[in-house]
């Protein structure tokens, strides 16, 4: 998030995107409804679904899966055409703007509507709501994110925040949702192919040298690594052997899944590590046992990019270790010592690396955590990103086109399957199905199907239905629910007995490597 | 500083009485303590107040004078606001921060001179130069009369009812053989109601308790209603509407038949309830509980953990309350505390059954002969680094690859990443972030 988690109280007008926040951020959605139902903002929600939130919304507008690029141009085209744009940020700030006019001239809002499915006049009327703003707030979440256009969606939204003046104020921003706990400090810490901690790319001279030095090492590799898709694919082709995947179980979470199952028997080695036995670790050579977020001491980044404490509260269970000792112990019998005597030593290590964390120390967060970046001990760390100028200078606006989802419906796969998540599961269940509770509340799988398509069909609330896409086949239950609109159907896919993921598409945005699973072409039938 | 001697005493009446545990028949009498207690009330708190007297800011812009010290204030603050920011206690029950003041309990409230009643400090703002005595006599006259009003409203029988002060080990007595029955109140030991009643020193010994009509509520897996203790506050209402704005509960059934129900009195389950235990966490009485809270165990060892919810990416701040190596209730860490200011959800209130799981795996494990058998530590990661190394070496570091976690810690994404780079020599790391 450019902003803060409390920021969201204090905006005048609220665009949430692709996001079902009620479900998947209860808490942030509490400070989304209270800006909106106690504090007098504008809330205006653009989803496919009707979602919980929409209820506390000024404004739903229903778009086509797929289409966020052409609405959002849509809105560009009346903020330049109408001149309600921020003139002087896109002058002292940006630059870009004559490419970005030339490409969004062709949008319409006669012409969007006809790609999107929202009505020209609403199209107008939030141009004109947003650009009237003092603190005009995006956020927005998978259903972004989660398409081939991922990338463009995103500095879509990021184009139009700049057009407003809304990046770098209080309340104002552009503010993506972090699925997981740690998904922004994964990050962070460079958990991804192409960059160590902070960003700092791994083809660069300069980051490297500083590693190997830091490491006292040589040769550290300048080539981009693959992705967990490409990885995956690799495997299925034979290229990648060995595979040591640490707390995850995409046997359930990946695109695709017949197809990744495959990929995955073809290993010659996998090593699953992780607190329970999962989908994935049934294919496991290896199966080490770790401990849970409150059997250890660290750190976790939230999605505000606040550093917080984590404390260890009790005794883990039987032999399991910790993920960071069991890896160092894996590096020293490979020849290269990794030693420390507590994570609080790692995190003095990563200080070093890492300069946009160089200033926070466990002593500063115990009461309250820091947003980074926050370079040195004195300073107060940063709340709002891009208060005086971008990372790189001045911001750029990305000129981009609407591109069709990958794969479009037809006759033979007429619905539009979207895919997510319930308020009383988490991802793959691995935790939430331990407990009864939450099962008794979201316990079992369904496909969510709006009034109309399941009279055509002829559907009861609870038949059992086959849903097939060109890639697969589950048998699971019809839920009749207001939420669905006619066309698209939803399905969760925490349950891998009736897995989502073996229906959708593993196309990838070529950029972020995201899969596409908020749009694939399905079909649905009466189960025999 | 008053607050605090009463917490402080409480705090070791109450550890006093854990030490002893129900099994335990030999109970020290905590009477010295009890006295200790009533002397802070009563003898020392007005000494400390003078002692602790500041000098007559009179003339300065926007002072109020609370017990006799003056302070400064925003314009807007309430005379709660103000005397909580210096430390002076004023108890509430209704009083709900972050939302609007209901006003409904009255148990705020202060003598204000020149008013014609006494005022709600909750929702009075301070004015300029107002003078307010929080504990006068007729204050004090006032909270007993509410106290006592609420106690013999509902089946408040955590013992505090029969509750003489000269009889404090019968009165620790009668708690202990009382434990364990199914029927004392949950929120014994966590109860506002009955800490205001040991303040205030109110006995309600002789009025008859009285019936309530609508049964306890327990079908839904996390929260239970028992509308016998309800005192109508309406916190659980405030805390549904305008913090978590769910709007499922609300007042129904005026009169003497009022009552919080969910829906068009429904069961919880059956309404717009997404069970985030906000309801719960606000009750100041043992009206909404959690089933969790069935299994503390009032004497053991208690343990409070402050640490990051594990599951979305919000990050929550929690408490966890720990008995016996076990994980037994999980809470916010407070409303001031960034950044979930209080609000839980459903998951990270009452989704960590899988900490204390059986299914947890406990021993490595190596696939032999198709199936996963437990080894050694020594064997299992012998195996791993043996074939890591073969693998590197035959086809080279790119035919490895790491899939480091969005669930784990910073620490251990970097060594995850380190051990990538530096062991392995490929950047083939990558997390689930984007599934
Ligand atoms: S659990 Fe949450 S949603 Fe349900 S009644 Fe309580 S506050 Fe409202
Ligand atoms: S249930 Fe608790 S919070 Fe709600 S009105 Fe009754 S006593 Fe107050
Ligand atoms: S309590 Fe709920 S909203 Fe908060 S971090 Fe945990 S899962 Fe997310
Ligand atoms: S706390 Fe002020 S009226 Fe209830």
């Amino acid at each position: 998030m450019t902003n803060t988690i409390g920021d969201i109280e204090t905006a005048d007008v609220i665009i949430v995107e692709g996001s079902n926040t009620t479900e998947n951020h209860p808490v942030i959605s509490t400070f989304i409804k209270r800006a909106a139902t106690l504090k007098g903002a504008t809330l205006i929600v653009i989803d496919p679904r009707r979602l919980k939130l929409t209820e506390s919304a000024d404004k739903w507008l229903r778009l086509q899966p797929g289409t966020d690029i052409a609405l959002i141009n849509g809105f560009m085209h009346v903020l330049i055409e109408e001149d309600i744009y921020d003139k002087k940020f896109v002058e002292t700030r940006t630059e870009g703007f004559e490419e970005l006019k030339k490409t969004v001239k062709k949008y319409t809002p006669e012409y969007v509507e006809k790609i999107t499915g929202v009505a020209a006049e609403d199209i107008v009327n939030t141009a004109r709501t947003f650009a009237a703003a003092k603190r005009g707030c995006i956020v927005y979440c998978m259903g972004i994110t989660q398409h081939t256009t991922g990338t463009d969606n995103v500095k879509s939204l990021a184009n139009l925040s700049m057009l407003c003046g809304d990046l770098g104020i209080p309340g104002g921003g552009v503010n993506p949702l972090r699925g997981q706990n740690n998904v922004q400090g994964a990050c962070d810490m460079g958990g991804l192919p192409n960059v160590f901690t902070a960003y700092q790319k791994v083809d660069g001279d300069d980051a490297r040298i500083k590693y190997e030095n830091a490491w006292d090492i040589t040769g550290l590799s300048p080539k981009p690594g693959l992705a967990v898709t490409e990885m995956v694919q690799k495997a299925g082709e034979g290229e990648l052997k060995a595979l040591y995947i640490i707390g995850e179980n995409p046997l359930v979470s990946d695109p695709d899944l017949n197809h990744a199952e495959k990929a995955f028997k073809n290993l010659d080695f996998l090593v699953v590590q992780d607190i329970f036995l999962t989908e994935t670790t049934a294919l496991a050579d290896v199966v080490l046992p770790s401990f849970c977020f409150a059997e250890k001491n660290g750190t976790f980044t939230n999605t505000e990019r606040r550093v917080q404490r984590v404390r260890k509260a009790v005794e883990a269970p039987g032999f399991a270790r910790r993920d960071w000792k069991i890896i160092c112990d894996i590096a020293n019998r490979m020849g290269y010592p990794m030693n420390y005597p507590n994570a609080n030593a790692i995190f003095e290590e990563i200080r070093l690396v890492t300069p946009s964390y160089a200033g926070i120390t466990w002593e500063r967060i115990e009461k309250e955590g820091i947003f980074w970046p926050c370079p040195t001990e004195n300073h107060p760390g940063t709340p709002v990103l891009h208060a005086k100028q971008f990372t790189r200078g001045k911001g750029l606006f990305h000129a981009i086109d609407h591109r069709d989802p990958a794969e479009m419906t037809d006759e033979e796969y007429p619905f539009i399957l979207t895919t997510g998540r319930l308020l009383f599961q988490y991802h793959t269940g691995t935790m939430t199905m331990k407990s009864a509770g939450l099962n008794f509340l979201a316990p079992e799988c369904f496909v969510e199907i709006s009034v109309n398509d399941a009279e055509r069909l002829g559907l009861e609330n609870g038949d059992l239905v086959d849903v097939v896409s060109r890639r697969g086949k589950i048998k699971t239950k019809a839920k009749i629910s207001p939420k669905a609109v006619d066309g698209t159907l939803f399905i969760p896919f925490h349950f891998a007995n009736a897995a989502a993921n073996r229906l959708t598409n593993a196309k990838l945005d070529p950029v972020a490597k995201i899969p596409e699973f908020k749009v694939c072409a399905i079909n649905i039938r009466k189960a025999a | 500083m008053f607050k605090d001697y009463y917490q402080i005493l409480i705090g070791i009446c109450k550890t006093k009485s854990q030490r002893y545990h129900k099994k335990n028949h030999k109970v020290h009498i905590d009477i010295k303590d009890f006295m200790e207690y009533l002397y802070f009330i009563y003898i020392c708190n007005p000494v400390k107040t003078a002692y602790f007297k500041r000098g007559n800011p009179m003339g300065k812009e926007n002072t109020i004078e609370i017990n006799g010290n003056h302070f400064s204030f925003e314009p807007g603050e309430t005379i709660l606001e103000v005397a909580q920011k210096n430390n002076i206690f004023i108890p509430t029950l209704c009083h709900l921060k972050g939302a609007t003041p209901t006003g409904s309990c009255r148990i705020c409230v202060v003598e204000v001179e020149g008013a014609r009643s006494l005022v709600a400090s909750c929702a009075a703002p301070a004015a300029r130069n107002m003078v307010v005595h929080t504990e006068s006599p007729e204050v004090i006259k006032a909270r007993r009369t509410i106290i006592r009003l609420l106690l013999s409203s509902g089946n408040h029988n955590c013992a505090i009812r029969d509750f003489d002060s000269k009889d404090w080990t019968q009165f620790q007595l009668r708690v202990l053989e009382e434990d364990g029955n199914e029927d004392l109140c949950p929120a014994w030991g966590d109860c506002k109601l009955q800490d205001l009643a040991y303040r205030y020193q109110v006995k309600t010994k002789g009025l008859p308790l009285s019936e309530c009509q609508y049964p306890i509520e327990k079908v839904n897996p996390f929260i239970i209603r028992d509308f016998s203790r309800c005192i109508l506050c309406g916190r659980c209402v405030q805390a549904c509407r305008e913090i978590q704005v769910n709007n499922a509960i609300d007042f129904g059934h005026r009169g003497a038949n009022t009552k919080i129900i969910a829906g068009t009195d429904v069961a919880l389950k059956d309404s717009d309830c997404v069970f985030c235990g906000q309801c719960v966490e606000v009750c100041p009485v043992g009206a909404l509980t959690s089933t969790h809270d069935l299994e503390l165990e009032r004497f053991a060892k208690t343990k409070k953990v402050r640490t990051t919810c594990t599951f979305c990416g919000v990050g929550c701040q929690v408490e966890m309350t720990v008995q016996n190596n076990k994980i037994v209730k999980m809470a916010s860490a407070g409303e001031d505390v960034a950044p979930n200011h209080g609000r839980l959800c459903v998951k990270g209130r009452y989704g960590f059954a899988f900490v204390g799981s059986p299914e947890r795996i406990t021993v490595p494990m190596i696939r032999k002969n198709g199936k996963l058998e437990g080894v050694t530590w020594d064997e299992a990661l012998d195996l791993v680094a043996s074939k890591f190394t073969g693998i590197k070496d035959e086809f080279g570091p790119d035919s490895l690859g790491v899939f480091t976690s969005a669930r784990i810690t910073n620490e251990e994404n970097y060594i995850a990443q380190k051990f990538t780079r530096a062991v392995l020599k490929t950047n083939n790391v990558d997390h689930c972030a984007r599934l």
